[in-house]
């Protein structure tokens, strides 16, 4: 078990998310950047859909109640094993009564804690993702107790540790695919959506990023059809909208955009302020 | 019904088809009978989700290579379907449209010059088609709404709508699955589970469905809400293929 002392800004419990429920109107969610979460589990030898916690901004505080191994990896946001730093991306043995904590985002906006075996909260719907109205909770809770198994026997510490290239954290270029409603776009509107720069508003959560600059445009909107995560959708009003992975399945608005699966990962780092330009792929 | 369809890429591993964009049940039909046939060909390794004149189909292999794919797709939807896919379900929804849940309805009845009684009358003789579940887990998209029930909007949404509220918004009625915050004017309440964790297929009610409301007394009302909450509620349905 691994107690929550502190939550943490928004902290979830999240593997690679629902996939056969989007008929129903249950969204993918998951990780948002999982390229992090695939390295912290790739060095736990675990498997990719292990439920890893996936932080915003700010680390939680956790209490292990047993022996594990740990891997942080996504952001940098200072790691701490009781008050003494440790590494992003490496694997760190953790004893009972050991307290996790975090300092300050140094990069990257999303940090993910993988253990070994993942956490085992429940279930539902062929996954752990936490989402509103289908798990119980749909962040953790402060004294939450997370279950995880309880690795009696650890072999003699072999601290693997992988030399990750992060340079993706401080990319700005986020590649895409038309969307289906890119061609009815003007060539002048077309030009300013791929060369401008835009600026990730202060709307940015896993629903959706907004941006902040318009483009001003008179599409119509379409008959409600299928909406994806790196969705970019543009409203009447200029507005420009990047769904994130738990975006809800159908949307009205057209699709100028598909972001790549890559590009969604560079995205998830990014917060309020940061800059980004849009490339075809 | 086969019709024109377009095929288009969707991100690294999905691909779009759209019918014309009309809103007609036999382009819906056309959509279910292609869904159908897809997942007959590929059997795994997919999902298809479907909307009005729309469907997509996800591949889980990161290595598919769309435009092969897309041939697929277009042989397998130019072939003679053998199957029958026309087992369609109308199904009966019991609502109360007391003043408790029908908090929009005097209003409704003053815009439309009549009585809350016709507004009811109306809502429950129509027989409304399943297009698709979106918006919210287990959100039905209903089509057939009565033009002369046909209600803008609220122009400020309610932060809370309740679960099991029945709502018309424009020209679409729906019923809200889950607590959820929403712009549609609230005219009764449905006991009924349209969105349940617990079951294998969370929703009772698919694509190409039925759907019909009857209106129920409060006292109805909460014995129906209790036999759900034991999980042995049996809702009302009869084959349908209209």
């Amino acid at each position: 078990m691994v107690k929550v002392l502190q939550t943490g800004f928004f902290t979830s419990v999240q593997d690679l998310g629902r996939f056969g429920y989007q008929q129903y109107g249950v969204p993918y969610a998951g990780v948002m950047d999982e390229r992090a979460a695939l390295i912290a589990n790739l060095l736990l030898g675990n498997t990719k859909n292990n439920a890893v916690l996936e932080f915003t901004m700010t680390g939680p505080k956790l209490q292990f109640l047993c022996t594990t191994k740990i891997c942080i990896s996504g952001g940098d946001f200072q790691p701490k094993l009781n008050s003494i730093p440790i590494n992003n991306n490496s694997v760190i043995v953790v004893k009972e009564d050991d307290i996790l904590s975090f300092g300050a985002k140094k990069s990257g906006f999303r940090g993910y804690i993988a253990v070994l075996g993942g956490f085992l909260t429940d279930v539902v719907m062929k996954s752990r993702s936490m989402f509103k109205n289908v798990t119980q909770h749909q962040t953790i809770q402060k004294n939450l107790l997370l279950p995880i198994k309880n690795a009696v026997t650890i072999e003699k510490q072999s601290n693997a540790s992988l030399a990750v290239n992060n340079v993706y954290l401080e990319e700005k270029i986020i590649t895409a695919h038309k969307g289906p409603e890119f061609h009815k776009l003007t060539i002048q509107q077309q030009k300013k959506l791929l060369n401008a720069g835009f600026t990730v508003s202060k709307n940015n959560s896993r629903m959706a990023y907004q941006l902040t600059e318009l483009l001003p445009n008179t599409l119509e909107p379409i008959i409600t059809s299928v909406v994806l995560p790196g969705t970019v959708q543009l409203t009447p009003s200029g507005q420009l909208i990047i769904l994130m992975k738990d975006c809800q399945t159908t949307g009205g608005y057209p699709r100028v955009l598909q972001l790549s699966n890559t590009a969604i990962n560079i995205l998830a780092q990014k917060f309020t302020g940061d800059e980004l330009v849009f490339s075809l792929i | 019904m086969t019709t024109n369809v377009n095929y288009k890429i969707f991100g690294d591993t999905s691909i779009l088809v759209e019918w014309q964009p009309v809103i007609t049940k036999g382009i819906l039909r056309d959509v279910l009978e292609f869904r159908s046939k897809i997942e007959t060909f590929y059997t795994s390794g997919i999902q298809v989700t479907t909307a009005y004149n729309s469907l997509l189909v996800a591949f889980d292999d990161v290595k598919v290579d769309l435009p092969v794919e897309i041939e697929t797709l277009k042989t397998i939807y130019l072939h003679k379907s053998k199957l029958n896919v026309s087992n369609y379900k109308l199904w009966k929804i019991p609502v109360c449209y007391d003043d408790e849940f029908g908090i929009d309805l005097k209003e409704i009845a003053a815009e439309k010059n009549s009585s809350v009684d016709q507004i009811i009358a109306l809502h429950t003789k129509t027989v409304y088609t399943v297009y698709f579940v979106g918006f919210l887990p287990g959100f039905l998209y209903l089509g057939g709404l009565p033009k002369e029930l046909t209600m803008p909007r609220k122009a400020t949404p309610r932060l809370k709508i309740e679960k099991g509220a029945v709502a018309i918004g424009g020209n679409q009625t729906g019923v809200y699955p889950v607590e959820s915050p929403g712009g549609w004017n609230i005219i009764g309440n449905s006991p009924l589970p349209f969105f349940d964790v617990t079951k294998d297929v969370p929703c009772f009610a698919k694509p190409g469905d039925a759907i019909q409301f009857y209106s129920v007394t409060k006292k109805k009302y909460d014995d129906i809400k209790t036999l759900v909450n034991a999980d042995v509620f049996q809702i009302e349905s009869e084959d349908y293929n209209g």
